[in-house]
């Protein structure tokens, strides 16, 4: 990984940190009326003198200025509806449990979706690899708040396997391993849920990487050779299929954070997205920004991560 | 004008040939034509609390009566009718600007396609889904604003996979004599270029078609959707309590949903198929060269990603990088 690589890597972080700034800017500034406004409650005189005191009568660019530093700071101001409670706070409580959620499901999803292209790849073409082609396809296409009703409708309620909602039973409060227990168990679906698109996407990604490599010279040159064929498979193609697994870990992230966001609805899980649609029901401006403008730079970290790390892997990543 | 409907044509019946092509318009073309005339499969007020409540599917109530007593066909066929008025609206916006932009970026490149792709980086920032919610919670729920908002994050996508094709296009020798025989650059780019650039537009538009349903649905789901239109999402959240007893109010929605998507993604698939293949006459490189990039594009990963597993893998990824 060469050290200009990584400089024009972050230099492309730039346009997309003004972007996230400069959107939510725009967004706060379309939404009728301003705090002046809310705060005086309609004297005239009262709300001049509010947005002298907050800058609010200041040229826009000059707002803009001041909002991108604080937002940069880590300041995302206070909510208007939960007894002032700091934006910050409320993330730093919530945020903890949507990753629970995410992490469990990249991880599950990636191992899941590589084991079944090792699988079906062993046969191109053979039944098993239509088969779980097909369904790959169906995984993708089915949309997670249905998925996520058919699961509680067949393994919840139906067959009484997984609790349904929450994160922790109400009705006993365990400690230590039980409580670990406990969180795991109500984790179950949703994590069946959220991972069942990701597992499809890193599927086919990593499938059609290995029928590329399969016919490659190096792979005809290793069986030639008499290495046996799962091992050609695991040791030299799969290795190369795997890279753009990698890539695409990024724009998964921005994936999953989406469909967390309907997961956490369906199955009450109190985490980001849970705080999000709350927070925008009750028009809770400053939390609905938080959260977003959160969720923008994880992403941008996400990508970021993501291509170096991927430049670490292959070598012959060279930024065009 | 006859070559053009002949290629039409030929286009059809490849796509035809195909397994994937006749799934995907099975499931793309009866709910799609059945949101397009929902005024006349179902007339009059789908809202109306006529019924009895919690009907099963029969022949009277073909997919049950609602906790409201509301039929279900009906507000299905109008809940399409949104997701496919949403659906045309974004994707011609999404196109119009995006082949625009992507072609003036790469055509003229310098300063103007630097200028034009940090915007599109901006504009990228924040996830389409996030955007929208945050955009509701601010301004009220409303189709129109979903539409503009839609159309305003999804033609980024297009513009980049244009200017790629554009890029690689304009080098050609054809580009070339056209322009030493005197053509202007704007008679250029549209009738020698752009024509180049369409199969890699057509074969992203089902996945861009996808995703705005999936969106649509989604944020009708979380209780964000237009209160005056019916949507397929809010037809789902509103089973959720009466998951047990009364599965139809679920089923049948979701199932509509999972065709319609399905047959978008497969649509996309078809397509890719079929323009992947040079056709007579036209030169291999006339091929998306963005996707044969992949192996050296993790710079400009996103692209690289929706182009590459986008192409090679199907659906998934552009509707990734489109998010």
């Amino acid at each position: 990984m060469s050290g200009r690589y990584v400089l024009r890597r972050l230099a492309q972080v730039v346009p997309t940190v003004v972007g996230i700034l400069v959107i939510t800017f725009v967004l706060i500034q379309l939404a009728p009326g301003d705090a002046a406004d809310t705060l005086s409650e309609g004297d005239a005189e009262y709300t001049r003198q509010l947005r002298a005191r907050m800058r609010l009568d200041r040229p826009l660019i000059e707002q803009f200025w001041a909002y991108a530093k604080r937002v940069l700071r880590g300041d995302l101001g206070v909510s208007s509806t939960q007894n002032g409670r700091s934006v910050k706070g409320l993330i730093g409580e919530y945020l903890p449990r949507t990753m629970l959620l995410m992490g469990t499901a990249v991880v599950l999803s990636t191992l899941v979706g590589i084991a079944l292209a090792a699988r079906a790849g062993r046969r191109p073409d053979g039944p098993l690899d239509a088969t779980i082609g097909a369904g790959a396809l169906l995984g993708y296409a089915v949309p997670v708040m249905w998925l996520g009703q058919l699961a509680i409708l067949v393994l919840g309620l139906r067959a009484g396997l997984f609790p349904v909602g929450g994160m922790t039973d109400p009705r006993v409060s365990y400690g230590g391993i039980d409580h670990l227990l406990d969180v795991g168990v109500h984790l179950a679906l949703p994590v069946l849920v959220l991972a069942t698109s990701e597992v499809a996407m890193v599927y086919r990604v990593a499938r059609t990487g290995l029928r590329q490599e399969s016919q490659k010279e190096y792979v005809r040159a290793a069986h030639a050779k008499g290495v046996r064929p799962d091992r050609v498979l695991s040791h030299h193609a799969m290795r190369n299929a795997l890279l753009p697994v990698v890539t695409i870990i990024g724009t998964r992230i921005g994936f999953l954070f989406s469909g967390a966001v309907v997961v956490e609805r369906l199955f009450a899980w109190p985490g980001m997205g849970t705080l999000l649609i709350t927070a925008a029901e009750r028009r809770d401006r400053p939390v609905v920004l938080g959260v977003v403008v959160v969720v923008a730079f994880a992403l941008v970290a996400a990508t970021l991560a993501t291509d170096l790390v991927y430049a670490l892997v292959d070598p012959r990543i060279r930024y065009d | 004008m006859t070559s053009r409907s002949r290629s039409g044509t030929a286009f059809l019946r490849r796509l035809l040939g195909r397994p994937a092509g006749v799934v995907a318009l099975v499931l793309v073309v009866p709910p799609a034509l059945a949101g397009l005339l929902a005024g006349r499969i179902a007339p009059g007020n789908p809202k109306a609390q006529a019924y009895p409540t919690f009907r099963p599917p029969s022949r009277e109530f073909l997919m049950g009566t609602d906790n409201e007593g509301r039929a279900l066909f009906a507000m299905v066929v109008h809940g399409l009718a949104t997701s496919m008025v949403t659906v045309v609206s974004v994707i011609v916006i999404a196109a119009v600007i995006g082949v625009a932009v992507g072609a003036l970026s790469g055509y003229r490149g310098g300063v103007v396609d630097g200028v034009l792709m940090r915007l599109v980086d901006m504009l990228e920032a924040v996830p389409a889904f996030f955007l929208a919610i945050v955009a509701f919670a601010v301004l009220g729920s409303d189709q129109n604003t979903l539409i503009v908002l839609l159309a305003a994050t999804s033609w980024t996508a297009l513009a980049r996979i244009v200017r790629a094709q554009v890029l690689s296009v304009k080098r050609r020798e054809f580009v070339q004599a056209a322009r030493s025989l005197g053509s202007s650059g704007v008679r250029t780019v549209i009738r020698h270029i752009l024509p180049n650039v369409t199969p890699a537009v057509i074969v992203v538009l089902p996945l861009l078609a996808s995703r705005v349903v999936l969106i649509e649905a989604g944020l009708a789901f979380l209780g964000l959707g237009d209160p005056n239109r019916l949507s397929l999402g809010y037809l789902i959240a509103n089973a959720q309590p009466h998951l047990q007893y009364y599965w139809w109010m679920s089923v049948f929605p979701g199932l509509v949903l999972t065709s319609l998507v399905l047959g978008f993604n497969l649509l996309g698939d078809a397509f890719n198929d079929v323009l992947d293949r040079p056709s007579e006459g036209q030169a291999p490189e006339g091929r998306a060269p963005a996707r044969r990039a992949w192996p050296g594009g993790a710079g400009r990963q996103r692209v690289v990603a929706a182009a590459a597993a986008g192409a090679a893998a199907g659906p998934l990824d552009v509707a990734a990088v489109l998010d």
